[in-house]
């Protein structure tokens, strides 16, 4: 343990600090009083701390014997989680105050989740993969039942913890037969004890497992079921959140440990990725339809678009893996947007879900409906708008790999997909005129959701220079 | 055969079978009281594997605290375990199917097991021998300098947990009547008492 | 300047199409004639003082892909030069001529803007069909192909009002299709072959195209021929030879000028011009030129054994127009390409005239076009008169025999009846024959259609009669302009198009002797130029003692490095002497297309002034003859019978069973039954028991592990 090591994970150590610091100062003055104030620290800090990592590294840095890695993916994840947890904050502070749920702890815990993720996207090792994973799981189990006194909020909260308790445990033994293969726990180690070509049977059954844990926090089918009741039953915020962040660090995560650890047999476990990339696209798709609130609605959408996220890891190129990451950026930035605008829903003062109640919003709120077709076209991926081109980037990721099939499914599953983002837009355009929203929106939600929709149309010049990033990322992961 | 031989076998069959009847026994007491055993078989195979400091942390913090928190919760929740285990029964055959194939799978997997090259030797390197150091040393540098990152991390985890139950469990409620014991002692019964002389036939 | 020419008409169609409602009505049609006006004159100019050899001026880079490269360029060559008075000239009049037949039409309502699209479109067709002439390679000289048919079909069509209008202009489409379609696959077939669609490399590759083979539909072919056959294909659609000519004479529902323009001197010569321009194609194609030889005679024959019975004066000038088309592809055929486009050039001049002129009739008439109801015209229209008889005289050939002295039309037809007699083969004497007739024929109907509209009584209405005048300036002026055309082109230019060799290879910029590149000298290219003059003064030169005689009888015209194939406007192969056997055909032949047109001018005359009773009984006595000719030997009943029908009940079954049922049908069960089904099990897989999501994802565990075991490949 030297200065060097600890230097390599200041970021980190500076959130965790943090948000210790902030849990003190807020138990021993005001309590939720300071909850406010917390929460726009944290935002800061969130801030403060992607630009440190942003700036901070250099190549490619490894701490604590290889258990951390430091390089151009982990901070592309990184930077990319930090700022929608910002963003996700952000916009959540009038909700859930006017809601009385905003409660010191929860900037906290998020704070913590988000060290959870950090670790975990820059896991080489085992061990601290399972640290990091756990540490973001717990409190991400905490804050799906925030609300308390809500049934659905305690189920979601329950479901969630069993279900990821199921997971942890798969993930666990996955691990615990690759280490017991290879006999050690870091990536680099399994690398080269797994070489190229064939695998023992134990190792396969070991990076089955692991997938399967893996695939249980992208929520990819068929380890999606907790997805929708989650979304649902979880505070809007908190599920804005849940979209957003923790999916980045999970397919980082997924990414990690398949390149570093598995990068030399990609034909196994590809497979598996396409197929659970196959199945997610349609389900979410197909799923989707029958959906009338909006929340779980934008569960099997989340399903859908980690479909043809994973499409991108399928490949197994590293075109594929900068096609995932440009497709997360495109994702986090959508679904900011969207929720910001969930968030408002509202009519006299209680949240509404039911996507009916957005009749007729263009003559009511020409603006934000606007912005929400802009997006919704961008979700469904209709050109020229920027989500065309992660898909775009995705399937020409997977045709170069000569996964054409793959594609072809996901152009279809993106056809059906297409229809319940476009049925919001029919009611917010072409609906009966009845009882409407009435929410205002909160100046951050606001700006949230008006900067992502012009992020869709204004991206569609440059991407804003995110492709080279996440080519420098591919690039250090794949090699 | 040896004696330490027939021990393990001993000591692994009882985790075992234990550990089934946890999971089957339609008490739940029943199953709280097969959890200990299995902890204290483990602690059993932790003490031949020579590692004594972790057998008795397994002793003492499983047994002697966790798995007594179970029954107390057991205890206390008015569950009807049986009407669960009915439900169970349903969706045994199918449960069991897929219980059996996966089992087959792994047993495949462990029968024609191998490790990588060199695969045992990283594992004896990663700790000194029981016989060179102390546990509690042998411990203490793997946790607090070669794996300090991930017991810090841990740490982390458990202040969340701790969080959570807090956040999740605790209430201020207003108007409950608490026992100030400074005020109690502090109080004046000339103060508080005023004594009226109160004439027959009129009120006050 | 050419390039000026080219685009003068899309400026001003552009204009006048969009900006009228900016500058207003008559402006914008001043603009489009205008820019006409320019265009022709600085034609003119071009022509006059082009020197023969071929320009190319590139204007872009147009199509990059693969091997295929081309630029948009205008090719400036004799034949260019030629289109490109003809064209515009007549555009410009017919611009002219507008002003006046347009200036109210019945067709169109009280206050309906009509005038500025119909010039919009004229002069867009006149910019098509600039850039069908002046292309420097097919896929360029295609969309000016494309783009005529499209204003042709607009045109046609511009009484949308009328349902028989629309109904021709459908027609024409769609028969041009047919054409345009082995146009397509003859220019695939070149590219093919040859991997370039320049004009200049395709004529070099051209004797080399007649040693191939290509293979196509059942068997192989030779390439030279199959290709001018296909192209050919294309010309038949555009210029409506036989059987696929039935568009032509139904096209004559658009406004008269639209016909004197596109049906009579413009559009329907691009098929003429096209095989003039392939001419180093069709040079090795020996059995494609003699196709294109019988099928202009008898198209030339055909056509006029229809017009003889027609009674609307615009179809019978619209047959006379198919039949003169089919005089052009046997001078083309038989290999006299400067012939052909002698008549193509002299024709677009009095056949514009008589379309005019009928147009002229047709507004004096208020739209009566029948003329069994016109009558003793020429003392109410004489300016019309005179020019109708003058196109007349031109069409028929009056001249005199045997001298050079003589309306246009004398000079060019005599020229190609003498070219396919001189032709000296099957279906060169076959088209001899049948032009003679068909020259006669011509005489006739020419001479029917003027004693039925000027002479005799008034028939008809009277009404009309007493209200027909003449035209106004406008639409007079510029029948004065085609006349002198109709009645000196052929006399001046005779000797350049169909004189000696000598001047006919000077006018097209066929290099010869003395122009030869100097530094090529003694090289195979003097020979070449050297024996193309030899064979130009005597038959061959047999035992020659110069090499170069030899090395151009054995290469068959491949020219080395001096000049090439295509260098010229036209190239006639050195074997090809059908022009100097016309020149020194015997006087009978000569002779025999003036007294054809004698024999028909005074039939018309017997049956028309003397005896007008005459037609009638021959119409009853030969029944079957007389409703042959008149329901244009049954073409349309058959084609009905054989391709609209079968590819009516075809589309209606199709539409019904193909697309109704198979095709709406799977996506409407696959949006309406299968999705909603796999949504509503995907909702019940969703059952919020949480042991049902466990169980989904050890299931999930246990299909993976099982896969991977079985078909993963580990071991």
């Amino acid at each position: 343990m030297t200065s060097a090591d600890i230097s390599i994970l200041l970021p980190e150590i500076f959130l965790a600090v943090y948000a210790m610091g902030a849990l003190l100062l807020a138990v021993y003055t005001g309590k939720d009083a300071l909850a406010s104030k917390i929460v726009w620290a944290t935002v800061a800090a969130f801030v403060v701390a992607s630009f440190w990592v942003a700036q901070n590294g250099e190549g490619t840095n490894v701490a604590f014997g290889g258990m951390i890695i430091d390089d151009a993916f982990a901070r592309f994840a990184k930077v990319t989680i930090l700022l929608s947890g910002a963003a996700v904050l952000a916009m959540s502070e009038s909700y859930m105050s006017k809601r009385g749920l905003l409660r010191f702890e929860y900037p906290i815990l998020v704070t913590l989740a988000s060290v959870g993720m950090m670790v975990m996207v820059s896991a080489g090792d085992l061990m601290a993969l399972y640290m990091g994973l756990e540490l973001q799981s717990l409190a991400l189990y905490v804050v799906a039942s925030l609300r308390r006194d809500s049934a659905r909020s305690t189920e979601a909260g329950l479901k969630y913890f069993v279900l990821g308790a199921l997971s942890s445990g798969l993930l666990l033994y996955g691990a615990s037969l690759t280490y017991g293969y290879a006999g050690t726990t870091l990536f680099s180690g399994i690398v080269d004890a797994a070489g190229h070509g064939e695998l023992s049977l134990g190792l396969l059954f070991g990076l089955v497992f692991l997938i399967t844990g893996l695939a249980f926090k992208v929520s990819a089918v068929p380890f999606h079921m907790w997805t929708p009741d989650v979304y649902e039953g979880s505070p809007t915020a908190v599920t804005a959140f849940f979209a957003t962040a923790p999916k980045v660090a999970a397919m980082g995560l997924f990414a990690r440990v398949m390149f570093d650890a598995f990068g030399g047999v990609i034909g196994d476990w590809g497979q598996i990725v396409a197929l659970l990339s196959v199945l997610s696209m349609f389900l979410g798709g197909i799923a989707a339809i029958g959906q009338r609130n909006i929340k779980r609605l934008m569960a099997y959408s989340s399903i859908a678009h980690m479909g043809f996220a994973l499409m991108g890891l399928a490949a197994g190129t590293i075109g594929g893996v900068q096609a995932m990451l440009i497709y997360m950026a495109i994702y986090v930035t959508m679904n900011i947007g969207t929720f910001a605008f969930i968030l408002s829903m509202e009519r006299d003062g209680e949240p509404v879900t039911d996507i009916g109640s957005l009749n007729m919003l263009s003559r009511k709120e020409p603006g934000k409906a606007f912005a929400m077709l802009v997006l919704l076209f961008s979700l469904a991926g209709v050109p020229p708008l920027v989500g065309f081109f992660g898909k775009f980037y995705v399937l020409t990721a997977a045709v170069d790999a000569g996964l054409a099939w793959l594609a072809v499914a996901g152009v279809i599953a993106s056809v059906i997909g297409a229809f319940y983002y476009l049925r919001i837009v029919f009611y917010m355009y072409f609906g009966e005129d009845r009882d409407g929203i009435d929410g205002q929106m909160a100046p951050a939600a606001w700006v949230c959701l008006m900067g992502s929709a012009a992020i869709m149309v204004l991206g569609v010049i440059n991407l804003f220079g995110v492709d080279g990033f996440a080519l420098a990322a591919a690039e250090t992961l794949v090699n | 055969m040896t004696a330490s031989d027939v021990i393990f076998y001993m000591f692994s069959t009882t985790v075992i079978l234990a550990g089934l009847f946890t999971v089957i026994s339609r008490n739940p007491v029943h199953s709280v009281l097969w959890l200990i055993l299995a902890f204290l078989s483990s602690a059993g195979l932790f003490v031949m594997l020579g590692a004594e400091f972790v057998a008795m942390l397994l002793v003492i913090v499983y047994v002697g605290a966790v798995a007594v928190l179970f029954l107390f919760v057991v205890m206390m929740l008015d569950v009807d375990f049986a009407e669960l285990k009915a439900g169970m029964a349903q969706y045994l055959p199918l449960a069991l199917l897929i219980g059996i194939v996966i089992l087959m799978q792994l047993g495949m997997a462990f029968g024609v097991w191998q490790f990588s090259e060199g695969a045992t030797d990283r594992i004896a390197a990663a700790a000194p021998a029981a016989s060179e150091v102390h546990n509690t040393k042998a411990l203490g540098l793997l946790i607090y300098d070669d794996y300090i990152l991930l017991f810090q991390l841990a740490g982390l985890i458990l202040l969340v947990a701790m969080i959570g139950a807090i956040v999740l469990t605790l209430r201020h409620r207003t108007h409950v009547k608490r026992q100030d014991i400074l005020r109690q002692m502090y109080r004046d019964p000339a103060k508080a008492l005023e004594l009226k002389d109160v004439k027959p036939g009129q009120g006050l | 300047m050419e390039t000026i020419i080219l685009f003068a008409p899309l400026v001003g169609s552009i204009i006048c199409g969009f900006g009228w409602k900016f500058i207003g009505e008559y402006a914008a049609q001043w603009v489009a004639t205008g820019l006409l006006f320019l265009a022709a004159f600085l034609s003119w100019i071009v022509f006059l003082g082009f020197d023969g050899t071929t320009q190319q001026i590139e204007i872009l880079r147009w199509v990059e892909s693969g091997s295929l490269s081309t630029e948009w360029a205008i090719r400036l060559d004799r034949l260019t030069a030629i289109m490109l008075i003809v064209v515009t000239t007549v555009s410009s009049l017919v611009h002219l001529y507008s002003f006046g037949y347009m200036a109210h039409d019945e067709n169109y309502r009280e206050g309906e803007v009509y005038r500025p699209r119909f010039f919009a479109y004229l002069s867009f067709f006149t910019f098509a069909m600039l850039m069908l002439v002046t292309s420097d390679n097919l896929v360029q000289m295609f969309f000016g192909w494309e783009g005529v048919g499209v204003a042709s079909y607009l045109l046609i069509g511009f009484y949308y009002r009328k349902p028989s209008a629309n109904a021709a202009a459908i027609k024409a489409f769609v028969v041009n299709r047919v054409g345009d379609f082995g146009f397509a696959l003859g220019i695939f077939a070149l590219f093919f072959m040859v991997d370039s669609i320049r004009f200049d490399d395709v004529f070099q590759a051209a004797p080399e195209l007649a040693e191939r083979e290509l293979s196509f539909l059942w068997t192989s072919w030779n390439a030279a021929e199959l290709i001018a056959f296909l192209l050919f294909v294309g010309a038949m659609g555009k210029s409506a030879q036989l059987l696929l000519h039935t568009w032509l004479p139904d096209a004559m529902e658009g406004p008269t000028p639209v016909s004197a323009l596109i049906h009579a001197a413009t559009m329907v010569t691009a098929g003429v011009f096209l095989v003039c321009r392939m001419s180093p194609l069709m040079e090795f194609a020996p059995n494609a030129t003699a196709f294109i030889t019988v099928l202009g005679a008898t198209t030339a024959f055909f056509a006029a054994t229809v017009g003889l019975v027609q009674n609307d004066i615009k179809r019978v000038i619209a047959y006379s127009t198919c039949s003169q088309l089919g005089y052009m592809f046997v001078a083309a055929g038989v290999g006299v390409y400067s012939a052909a486009m002698f008549h193509l050039f002299t024709h677009a001049f009095f056949k514009a005239m008589l379309f005019l002129g009928a147009g002229s009739v047709i507004h004096g008439m208020h739209h009566e076009q029948d003329m069994r109801n016109y009558g003793a015209l020429r003392h109410k229209m004489p300016y019309t008169f005179w020019a109708m008889m003058i196109g007349t005289l031109a069409i028929t050939g009056v001249g005199i025999p045997l001298t050079h002295i003589g309306f246009a039309g004398f000079l060019s037809k005599d020229a190609i009846i003498e070219s396919a007699w001189g032709a000296q083969s099957v279906s060169g004497n076959y088209a001899f024959w049948l032009l003679v007739i068909a020259a006669c024929f011509t005489s006739f109907y020419s001479w029917r259609l003027m004693f039925l509209t000027f002479y005799g009584e008034r028939r008809g209405d009277k009404h009309t009669h007493e209200h027909a005048h003449e035209s106004p300036m406008v639409m007079v002026a510029p029948l004065g302009v085609l006349a002198l055309g109709a009645i000196f082109a052929g006399m001046i230019w005779f000797k350049p198009f169909f004189g000696d060799h000598e001047d006919v290879n000077k006018f097209y910029g066929v290099p010869v002797h003395a122009e030869a590149d100097a530094a090529h000298g003694e090289s195979d290219s003097h020979a070449e130029a050297a024996a193309t003059e030899a064979h130009g003064t005597e038959t061959a030169s047999d035992d020659a003692t110069e090499t170069g005689h030899e090395a151009a009888a054995d290469t068959h015209g491949v020219a080395a490095d001096g000049w090439t194939i295509g260098s010229g406007a036209i190239y006639t192969s050195p074997d090809n002497h059908v022009m100097d056997a016309a020149h020194d055909a015997p006087k009978w032949v000569k002779v025999s297309p003036f007294i054809a047109m004698l024999i028909g001018f005074l039939m018309a005359f017997q049956f028309y002034i003397r005896r007008p009773d005459l037609p009638g009984k021959l119409a009853e006595n030969q029944q079957l003859l007389y409703q042959f000719l008149l329901n244009k030997w049954y073409f349309d009943e058959i084609y009905d019978f054989v391709f609209v029908r079968p590819a009516r009940w075809l589309g209606g079954f199709l539409w019904r069973r193909g697309d109704g049922a198979v095709i709406d049908g799977t996506i409407n069960w696959v949006a309406m039954g299968l999705i909603p089904f796999l949504t509503r099990l995907a909702g019940r897989a969703q059952s919020g028991y949480l042991f049902h999501y466990a169980f989904a994802m050890v299931l999930g565990i246990a299909i993976l592990i099982t896969w991977m075991s079985i078909g993963g490949g580990a071991h």
